[in-house]
């Protein structure tokens, strides 16, 4: 056997059961993981896709079943003593959906970190570094070996997890939803480099919610549902449509729900006026109707969630930048979210983890926390509490083991859908949600329109922020795009097309917000005399 | 079967294991004599700790207390022997001290949290800042020595301390309506919830439509105005103050408030833990005092084990989970 067959392993699970407490979770898996081959795991939130994989790299035990290791062509041997350290000691890597990275610590310092390369005394930080660039250049990456991690973009910190793994000699390199935070540019480069690693010889696990990218990439694909395994395929045996229904379980008839009409004098419920986003120069205006859902499209980092902080009194701005905010013809200026909670409106972080929900409280305790003025005079009433609680989990169909858990313990899907129930229960008329289906599988995304549906067809009023075009299309009336912190064109009717969209979020066309021309485009001038 | 939470029942299985262990040390232990005066002194730290709960469970902490618990009893000095020479009433000059103790304790707590939300400064370093300054006061105040109370009114107050209303102290009683009051307040009013989410992460806090500075300046309040309530009947049981009163109070505060099970770093409080961890500190002296096997100036050393075993108990529970 030459040593290159050698490095080729073969991890296998069998009859694999996991239990939390009395729960169990995961309800015999039988998964063989090759090298040279990337595997895709598909399932829904919560079908125990993170479950898996932090049991495959040795973060957690499994409850019943066997763990097998084939090393080159030799027999598979069953591993007993499994943990973290073993794991990666057989070269099986993990990178986290959230990174495991020292933020304060540099590039070269975090690739080696466990790992260190040790002079007689002291550590040998050139040959750190060295070999640190000598990663990065394989990746074609121009981070600073010497940058502090807490510095870097988020596609950069994976790229740093990345050679991290390199610098562990990964065998199998476990991805957990590796693409969720780059952008489309960054997840080839990334592909690519998986394609490298599988030539190498290493078997790659690879977890996506984005069924083109499992198509793109992927060799076998193995389907779970609630624990359960559907099976695993060939990937060239499947259509993207397949894996949706063997995911979900059932024919997804229509993704998006038939949007209600905008009346054609809708009342103003919001209106934005000459707003200034800090370090830019142009303000922005816009106006939301009664019944609208009005989409907001930009690239990363183009300033819609800065914006709408800025409305809501959530980031300071200079009483001169936030312009004029009127609701329902009212004068308001949000100081604080509560005023604006008070007169209606309520606002889904995208952030929900770390804006959203306390993860390490009760799921109760969590729904009720925006609107606890609601339930609480001089103390709060615990059996309306119960009572909304038990009705938020029917209507928005969240669903967990135990009514107990904290809410770190449900599934993304659950979590989103929970953070929805408890803006909503504040009884707001304009919701603005930022991001609202990141992360999240398709059965859930599907719920989740349904329920924006729902809120329009009665009388809502809604703003739309999203990254993923379909969605702003499949759901918005109009859509405003932003572009370098400011607003590059409203756009209705036939204009709500992706190219044309994508145009005014990369800066090629836009409408000027007194009737001006601000970029010399003719097409663009005719638009904007249109629009006023 | 409701299964035996280790994190809650803890704290009150040491509280009655401690409490056989003095049984058996000594026959004085059960005197009512000695029960009452465990209690009466376990007021004071308990007092101030229902306070510190607060503080914590918000994810703050106040080092100053101890030192405001001196400044404002020799404050309350100064005021009552002043006041001697224009009010004849005793009692209208000790009720104006409690009002003048209680409004000092709030504005010192209001100092405390308006540095920590407004100029944004760690509550550790503005109150280790605040603890140094009023330490410093009453010394100056005192010049050195000792406040004395007079005579007159130090014999009317003292019935504060000494006095009994069924059976038991009345600085037990404040300390009884204290801790009611603060249990309400932590787990049954919105303020209550938002200390825990405001403890547990700022952000959510923030985007669930919670002020997270009033909650916060509300916290250091409501401690200034316990190390009020504490000093209103601390006072009379000495009757004077010097650079030596309320040291190391507010360590003692704390390891209740963390012996109670509330957790340093924020997110989760429990007021009935933080009068068991008061009532564990004060029980230890006590039993050292009574017994010759460990000598009383160990007192801290034991002190010291108890908190970090029980920190130790606390966080394997937690584990198994």
């Amino acid at each position: 056997m030459s040593e290159e067959e050698h490095n080729i392993v073969t991890l296998s699970v069998k009859n694999l059961h996991k239990s939390f407490g009395p729960v169990e979770v995961l309800h015999g898996l039988d998964i063989t993981l090759r090298g040279g081959e990337v595997h895709a795991i598909l399932g829904e939130n919560g079908a125990g896709k993170s479950t898996l994989v932090k049991i495959l790299s040795g973060f957690e035990p499994l409850s019943s079943g066997e763990l097998l290791l084939a090393k080159g062509g030799g027999e598979a041997e069953l591993l007993t003593e499994w943990d973290n350290e073993t794991a990666e000691r057989d070269g099986v890597v993990l990178i986290h959906q959230e990174f495991n990275l020292a933020e304060q610590l540099t590039v070269a310092e975090n690739i080696f970190l466990g790992n260190e390369i040790k002079g007689r005394l002291f550590l040998n930080k050139k040959a750190m570094r060295r070999k640190a660039q000598g990663y990065l250049d394989i990746l074609r990456s121009e981070i600073d070996p010497d940058a502090a991690v807490d510095r870097l973009a988020v596609s950069a910190k994976q790229m740093v997890e990345v050679a991290k793994a390199q610098a562990k000699n990964a065998r199998v390199l476990i991805l957990d939803e590796p693409t969720a935070v780059l952008t489309q540019q960054e997840s080839q480069i990334l592909f690519e480099l998986i394609e490298r690693f599988r030539q190498d010889g290493v078997a790659i696990v690879f977890i996506s919610h984005k069924l083109e990218e499992i198509e793109q990439i992927a060799d076998m694909i193995t389907i779970l549902r609630d624990g359960e395994m559907v099976g695993s395929y060939p990937a060239s045996e499947l259509s993207k449509d397949d894996m949706a229904r063997l995911m979900v379980g059932r024919e997804l008839s229509s993704l998006f729900p038939q949007m209600p009409a905008l009346p054609n004098e809708a009342e103003v419920v919001l209106k934005v006026s000459d707003l200034l986003l800090p370090g830019n120069s142009k303000s922005s205006s816009f106006e939301l109707r009664k019944g609208e859902v009005l989409g907001f499209s930009g690239l990363v980092g183009s300033g819609r969630t800065a914006l709408m902080e800025t409305v809501l009194g959530l980031r300071k701005a200079a009483k001169a930048n936030r312009g004029t905010i009127e609701v329902r013809g009212e004068r308001a200026n949000f100081k604080q979210l509560s005023s604006a909670r008070d007169m209606g409106i309520a606002y889904l972080t995208k952030d929900r983890k770390g804006s959203g929900l306390l993860l390490e409280k009760g799921l109760s305790f969590n729904f009720s926390l925006f609107s606890l003025h609601k339930i609480s005079r001089l103390l709060i009433d615990t059996r309306s509490e119960a009572i909304a609680f038990e009705k938020a989990i029917e209507t928005f169909d969240i669903r967990m083991k135990d009514k107990s858990i904290v809410a770190g313990n449900l599934s993304g899907g659950n979590q989103q859908k929970l953070l929805l129930a408890k803006i909503l229960e504040a009884q707001p008329s304009i919701i603005i949600i930022d991001e609202p289906t990141r992360g999240i599988d398709i059965g859930t995304k599907s719920q989740i329109y349904h329920f924006i549906a729902q809120l329009i067809a009665s009388g809502h009023s809604l703003i739309l922020i999203s990254s993923d075009i379909t969605e702003i299309i499949g759901l918005s009336h109009r859509v405003a795009v932003m572009y370098h912190g400011e607003l590059s064109g409203v756009l209705e009717g036939d204009e709500l097309d992706e190219h044309e969209i994508m145009r005014y979020a990369t800066g090629l066309k836009s409408k000027s917000q007194n009737n001006k021309l601000q970029q010399n485009e003719s097409e663009t001038s005719g638009i904007s005399n249109a629009q006023a | 079967m409701p299964k035996l939470d280790l994190k809650t029942a803890g704290p009150f299985i040491a509280l009655v294991a401690i409490f056989i262990i003095g049984v058996l040390v000594n026959d004085a232990f059960l005197s009512s004599g000695n029960l009452s005066n465990i209690l009466a002194r376990s007021s004071f730290i308990g007092i101030v700790a229902i306070g510190a709960t607060f503080v914590i469970t918000a994810g703050g902490i106040d080092l100053s207390v101890g030192s405001m618990a001196a400044f404002i009893s020799g404050c309350m000095i100064l005021l009552m022997n002043a006041l001697m020479d224009s009010i004849d009433s005793m009692v209208v000059i000790i009720i104006l001290a409690v009002i003048a103790s209680l409004g000092i304790g709030a504005v010192a707590g209001l100092i405390n949290g308006l540095l920590t939300t407004k100029a944004k400064i760690e509550a550790f370093i503005v109150t280790l800042g605040t603890m140094g300054i009023y330490r410093s006061l009453v010394t100056y105040m005192a010049d050195g020595g000792t406040l004395s109370l007079n005579f007159t009114i130090g014999d009317i107050y003292s019935e504060v301390y000494y006095g009994v209303f069924l059976g038991l102290p009345y600085p037990v009683w404040v300390f009884i309506a204290v801790a009611v009051i603060g249990y309400v307040l932590l787990n049954m009013t919105a303020f209550g919830r938002h200390c825990f989410a405001v403890g547990s992460n700022e952000s959510v806090a923030r985007f669930s439509a919670i002020h997270v500075d009033r909650v916060k300046t509300a916290t250091y309040m409501l401690q200034g105005v316990c190390v009020a309530i504490a000093t209103i009947i601390y006072v009379p049981r000495l009757g004077s103050a010097s650079g030596q009163t309320g040291i190391l109070w507010e360590l003692e505060a704390i390891a209740a408030v963390i012996i109670g099970g509330t957790v340093l770093k924020g997110g989760y409080g429990r007021i009935g833990g933080t009068v068991v961890g008061a009532l564990i500190l004060t029980l230890i002296g006590n039993i050292l005092n009574l017994t010759d096997a460990v000598s009383n100036y160990l007192n801290g050393a034991v002190q010291g084990i108890i908190v970090i075993v029980a920190v130790y108990l606390q966080r394997g529970a937690w584990r198994r989970d």
